[in-house]
């Protein structure tokens, strides 16, 4: 992908003026000694390497620990820009939830015609287990990373709803950590609003959302895959940050209608599980029988009402890339208003008049697999070469249903550090969100993904992005 | 505290305390080697038996050389008990702890294992040798003090106790089974210029050979270093020692669990026989059958922990 394409850069206005949010940011900047600042970048870098902060890369045998690059110049984002962004953010969380408990129950929506029933009754990420069940507190989503794009002063577009087990949110809190400690007088100087009690909101929306089996004070434990996961760190990091037990599929069994844990002392019943593991593996008597990593059992003692599991089982279904195509229908019928953030247009592949479409115009689209993550699997048009479009050509030839197609946005830069000063790269950015039933709560800000690569747009740490730290003005 | 995360402190604990004990017995057969070559052969045998790592040797190497053992010993990623192997897996075993582990502990240990991994990534050169030593020391040591500054002291600080002394244990022990005869009482004369050596030997491979001249300033002979190792209460690598802190762990356990089970029976009782015998009781009864009985007993209470504070199941 060219950086020729018109874009909007969030610092530099076109005649070269400061953006107003990032005026008092560029003054301190323009104050500073470049070689510091480079000693500080690499000081950053072996703050992370050395506290661990790493993921692993899947089929990389050799270098199985990374660190994801962290640039040094934050991305601002002034307080008005971010009222109208998290209200647009509340509305489509709240819709999600409300289609989630529509869609396992008396399915309105497709009663109602506004979403075509197929789409749900042969999608895998819909779980008939979850029909008819209510979960604690009626939450399905109690965390939720939305990926959105800017492509204008007052342009946002929501590319992916991440409501099963999104990513990130240590590396917001870390990346706030190590800017506090490398430039102090800059927080000094420009007011950010606050990330860091996000572990302790995590607790307190979970401890709100307790079955009802829940005697006396939730007990809270993260369900993780195992330090071989590639989001390891993160899973033991907001453990750690919680004070909760951090458990694998082997640590728990199901003793007299609980999910128990075992402690040196015996067994001891969990409340809440954030599980940080697919739905597949979760229960082997219900869904994959040779997963290791779940608890056979754990579903019967959820329907029961014996546990809450965050996220709930089936939100998949709410961010299955064929049925994001429908976020605008859904957000309306539910909430009675219009979204206020965009959706990307999308050509479902499974529909014939778009596929002949996307054929003929793959070297400008965006093609991703329907239930794909982490920029696997995609091809970006304009940055593929003639042969990797005509491999790909023949994957979406026999398995239409498997993709949708979207244009490449000319998504928003902002400056990073090179060698050679300033230059704008391509970003996005993850909001997290927690959803309980005394509220949504947005933390401001959130993980602003950069990549680094010259033009390039995709910001997936596994394909070489970067990360910032991203800044709420308290304004 | 989960079961898993109890196995997980004892055994990063004890692959810690591993790596420190393989790096001091590499230190010994090396001044060994350097002082008197004719010995330097054995000596490095019995490195190799002490660390249990004889056969898996054998396997890979014909003769056994210096070069050769030293290389194995610390940098073989084939060798379970090389410096490098157990490191990585005292990290792993970290990670997986993470939770229980304050933030210095855990840096520590993760620099530690960076450290290392560099160190050793290259063939170590005799010249390089103890440098690279005591570059090990040093970063077991910086754990050790991350733990002893940082750490509360409940059942995650006891459970790494555990682990440390019986690791500790197991090693001294192991060792003087390969080294025992050399403590027997020789009926013909005490301190040949061969006796000498080997006695310094044992000494240099806990660490003590200074400790051991301040508290026997006279004359050193089997008898005295047999006592020193097995039954002395200060010296923090002898049996009694280890066995003592052991039970010690085992007793803050109960109290803050409010009960005692099998474990803290069996090393309460190790640990009391050894500050009630002698050394002529241990010597007369037979050197070698007490050090085999020792080690037995050192892994019956291991596998007790294990079963009860439910590290597996």
């Amino acid at each position: 992908m060219t950086g020729d394409k018109p874009h909007f850069d969030e610092m530099l206005l076109p005649d070269g003026s400061v953006r107003a949010p990032y005026s008092e940011f560029c003054e301190w900047y323009g104050a500073q000694d470049a070689s510091r600042l480079r000693t500080k970048a690499r000081d950053a870098e072996n703050f992370f390497r050395r506290t661990g902060i790493t993921f692993a890369v899947y089929g990389d045998e050799e270098a199985s620990e990374r660190l994801i690059p962290f640039d040094i110049v934050p991305r601002i984002i002034s307080g008005r820009e971010w009222a109208r962004l998290s209200r647009g953010i509340e509305q489509r969380v709240r819709a999600i939830n409300a289609f989630l408990h529509d869609i396992y129950h008396r399915q309105e929506i497709l009663r109602a015609g506004r979403i075509p029933v197929e789409l749900i009754a042969k999608n895998e990420a819909f779980l008939p287990q979850m029909i008819g069940m209510d979960p604690p507190g009626g939450i399905y989503t109690h965390i939720i990373g939305v990926d959105i794009v800017r492509t204008g002063p007052d342009q946002f577009y929501v590319l992916e709803d991440n409501a099963r087990t999104p990513s990130g949110v240590s590396y917001m809190l870390e990346n706030r950590e190590t800017m506090l400690h490398m430039f102090p007088e800059l927080f000094r100087k420009v007011r950010v609003r606050e990330v860091s009690d996000y572990p302790r909101k995590l607790r307190r929306s979970l401890a709100a959302s307790a079955p009802r089996a829940c005697s006396g004070p939730p007990e809270i434990a993260v369900l993780t895959p195992g330090i071989h996961n590639s989001a390891y760190f993160e899973h033991s990091f907001l453990a750690d940050q919680m004070g909760a037990e951090l458990v694998e599929g082997h640590d728990l069994r199901v003793i007299d209608g609980r999910v128990a844990m075992r402690t040196t002392q015996g067994y001891r019943a969990i409340d809440v599980l954030y599980r940080r593991v697919d739905d597949d593996f979760l229960d082997p008597l219900t869904f994959r029988p040779d997963s290791a990593l779940g608890v056979p059992g754990i579903m019967d003692v959820y329907r029961a009402g014996g546990i809450t599991i965050a996220n709930a089982p089936g939100t998949g279904i709410s961010d299955d890339k064929a049925i994001y195509s429908y976020m605008p229908e859904i957000v309306e019928f539910y909430t009675g208003e219009k979204a206020i953030l965009e959706n990307v247009p999308t050509w479902r592949c499974s529909e014939a008049d778009s596929l002949a479409y996307v054929m003929e115009h793959l070297h400008e689209l965006v093609v991703k697999e329907v239930h794909g993550s982490g920029g696997y699997g995609m091809l970006v048009g304009p940055a593929a070469s003639r042969k990797e479009i005509a491999a790909f050509r023949q994957k979406l030839k026999a398995r239409p249903g498997n993709y949708i197609a979207q244009p490449t946005l000319s998504l928003s830069t902002v400056p990073i550090m090179t060698r050679q000063g300033l230059a704008p790269r391509h970003v996005d950015l993850r909001p997290f969100v927690l959803v309980s039933p005394n509220g949504i709560d947005i933390t401001p800000g959130g993980l602003t993904r950069v990549a680094l690569k010259k033009g390039s747009l995709v910001v997936n740490s596994s394909q070489g992005g970067g990360t910032k730290d991203s800044w709420v003005l308290d304004e | 505290m989960l079961g898993k995360t109890a196995g997980g402190l004892f055994w990063m604990q004890r692959y810690l305390e591993r790596s420190e004990n393989i790096a001091r017995l590499v230190d010994a057969g090396f001044r060994i080697a350097l002082t008197r070559s004719e010995a330097a052969e054995d000596e490095w045998a019995s490195v190799l038996t002490t660390a249990g790592v004889r056969q898996a040797y054998a396997q890979r190497y014909e003769k056994v050389d210096g070069s050769s053992v030293i290389n194995f010993l610390l940098r073989d990623k084939t060798n379970p008990s090389s410096v490098l192997s157990v490191i990585e897996a005292a990290r792993n075993n970290a990670r997986l702890v993470r939770t229980a582990l304050t933030r210095e502990v855990w840096e520590a240990t993760n620099e530690c294992w960076m450290t290392l991994k560099e160190a050793l990534r290259t063939q170590i050169s005799d010249n390089e040798l103890p440098d690279v030593l005591s570059l090990i020391r040093q970063q077991s040591a910086q754990v050790r003090g991350a733990q002893s500054g940082t750490m509360m002291r409940n059942d995650i600080y006891f459970f790494a106790q555990l682990g440390t002394f019986v690791e500790r244990a197991d090693s001294t022990a192991r060792f003087l089974d390969v080294k025992y005869y050399v403590l027997l009482p020789s009926l013909s004369y005490v301190g040949s210029s061969l006796d000498n050596v080997q006695w310094e030997t044992i000494l240099r491979s806990v660490s003590a050979y200074r400790a051991f001249r301040w508290l026997n300033p006279g004359e050193t002979n089997p008898r005295n270093i047999a006592q020193f190792m097995i039954l002395d209460q200060v010296m923090p690598r002898s049996l009694s020692f280890c066995a003592s802190r052991m039970a010690g762990a085992l007793e803050a356990i109960a109290r803050e669990y409010g009960g005692a089970g099998e474990s803290l029976v069996q090393a309460s009782a190790l640990s009391q026989e050894l500050a009630a015998t002698n050394i002529d009781m241990v010597v007369d009864n037979g050197l070698h059958q007490f050090i085999q009985d020792f080690i037995k007993r050192n892994n019956s209470i291991s596998a007790q922990i294990e079963q009860e504070f439910r590290f597996y199941h």
